[in-house]
């Protein structure tokens, strides 16, 4: 099952050379970058890992992109996004954030049906991947 | 393989030419190159980056033809005494780079050796990659660049700065453009302890010292820029000055000139407020006074 969050996630995945237009225009507005990785897909995981310290005040897309192709190399069956935080308003918020890798098999999520007092159904999603633990899914 | 292959294009009447006039036209590089004429001396300088502009614009000439020529190695060494200028014509660089095309954004990222290494294990490296992501697409100005090299500690961190460096500096140079400064002598050694540094540097470029007219017409545009002027008896002291000035230990050219230039002004404003009650007109608060450039240390 194809996982789709963040930006573009319904299209097929970015090229490096729209990946690299992406950071482009995120660096054009003047929105610091940092590229995360993790092997949680689970809608809910906001911690991803870091890859490295958030990129400010860059201005050419060649130092995410080496950034990137480095987290890819490091880590190639995981996920991986690249966001963008604008500092605006005084706090980095995240105002773009895109997958650019992910594991070539992605085996999808369990409906979990827990019955809990009465009749009433509490649901619950998890990823078959994180049946492993941490550093041996997606092998 | 083939004769037709192995065999360089040869010039025919029927491939169509390239027109330099144009391409210089479109690149607006003049218009850099004309400022930078307007700086007064550093004429080998001018000449030398004159050299490389028209080696770039043939460049690219030949790459629209579709002649062979991989990207040109275009990192480059300012050498020369303090205050000649290096920084002002490393931003003037950054630009010609950028209109020529050769680097995509055109900035100037200048840093030390601080903003490179590290306090301690492990410190260097992501600082100095942190900064070399920020000159991407631009120029890398490193001043004093012999303190990367500091021969008399092995354990140093600059060594770790400097491998880096060279690895990106040959691995990316479509991405930036370094350019290491520092005084002749001590460049000298940097460059002689570290062999595969000065083999990657293409262009070695020398800032002469200033001669004492030059740093008078550089005084005088200084002031000019400030909205100042110097009454007669002003340049004549000015030009008294700065002979003396030269012979003085720890001389900066056009930096002693512009501190030089600060001082006579406090001692401007002083002269003029001690007269207050009277009036003071537009001429008086725009004018240096002979008095206010004799009354330094200098002449004593």
């Amino acid at each position: 099952m194809r996982i789709t969050q963040g930006a573009f996630s319904f299209l097929p995945d970015l090229t490096d050379a729209e990946v690299r237009a992406q950071i482009e225009y995120s660096l054009a507005q003047g929105w610091a970058i940092g590229v995360e990785y993790t092997d949680d897909p689970h809608p809910r995981n906001f911690y991803w890992e870091m890859w490295g310290n958030p990129m400010f005040d860059l201005r050419d897309p060649a130092g995410v992109m080496s950034e990137v192709l480095a987290c890819r190399e490091a880590h190639p069956r995981q996920y991986i996004r690249v966001s963008a935080f604008d500092s605006r308003r005084g706090f980095e918020t995240t105002r773009l954030s895109f997958m650019v890798n992910r594991p070539g098999d992605e085996p999808g999520f369990l409906l979990k049906r827990n019955e809990v007092g009465g009749r009433q159904i509490q649901y619950t999603l998890e990823s078959y991947a994180t049946l492993a633990p941490e550093g041996r899914r997606y092998q | 393989m083939s004769e037709a292959v192995a065999s360089p294009p040869s010039p025919s009447p029927a491939t169509p030419g390239v027109d330099l006039d144009a391409l210089l036209a479109g690149s607006q590089v003049t218009q850099v190159l004309d400022q930078l004429d307007e700086l007064i001396g550093l004429a080998p300088v001018k000449a030398r980056i004159r050299e490389i502009a028209a080696l770039l614009l043939v460049e690219r000439a030949r790459k629209q033809l579709g002649l062979a020529g991989g990207s040109p190695s275009l990192h480059m060494s300012f050498t020369g005494n303090p205050g000649t200028g290096k920084t002002t014509v490393a931003l003037r660089m950054a630009q010609i780079l950028h209109r020529l095309g050769y680097v995509r954004k055109g900035h100037l990222v200048a840093v030390t050796r601080d903003d490179l290494v590290g306090q301690y294990i492990g410190h260097t490296a992501p600082k100095t990659k942190e900064v070399l992501k920020k000159a991407m697409g631009g120029v890398l100005f490193i001043d004093e660049a012999y303190y990367l090299y500091r021969p008399e500690n092995e354990r140093d961190y600059g060594q770790e700065a400097i491998e880096i460096l060279l690895q990106v500096m040959e691995n990316q140079r479509e991405d930036l453009v370094v350019i290491f400064a520092g005084y002749s002598d001590r460049m000298a050694t940097f460059y002689r302890s570290n062999p595969g540094m000065s083999s990657r540097i293409a262009h070695h470029l020398d800032f002469p010292d200033y001669a004492p007219e030059e740093l008078e017409a550089i005084a005088e545009r200084m002031l000019t820029s400030l909205d100042y002027r110097l009454s007669p008896s002003g340049s004549a002291a000015l030009h008294d000055y700065i002979p003396l000035r030269m012979r003085q230990p720890h001389f900066a050219n056009a930096r002693s000139i512009r501190n030089a230039l600060d001082r006579a002004r406090l001692r401007q404003a002083n002269r003029l407020f001690a007269a207050r009650g009277r009036d003071i007109s537009r001429d008086q608060l725009m004018t240096i006074e002979g008095e206010d450039i004799r009354a330094s240390r200098v002449f004593a």
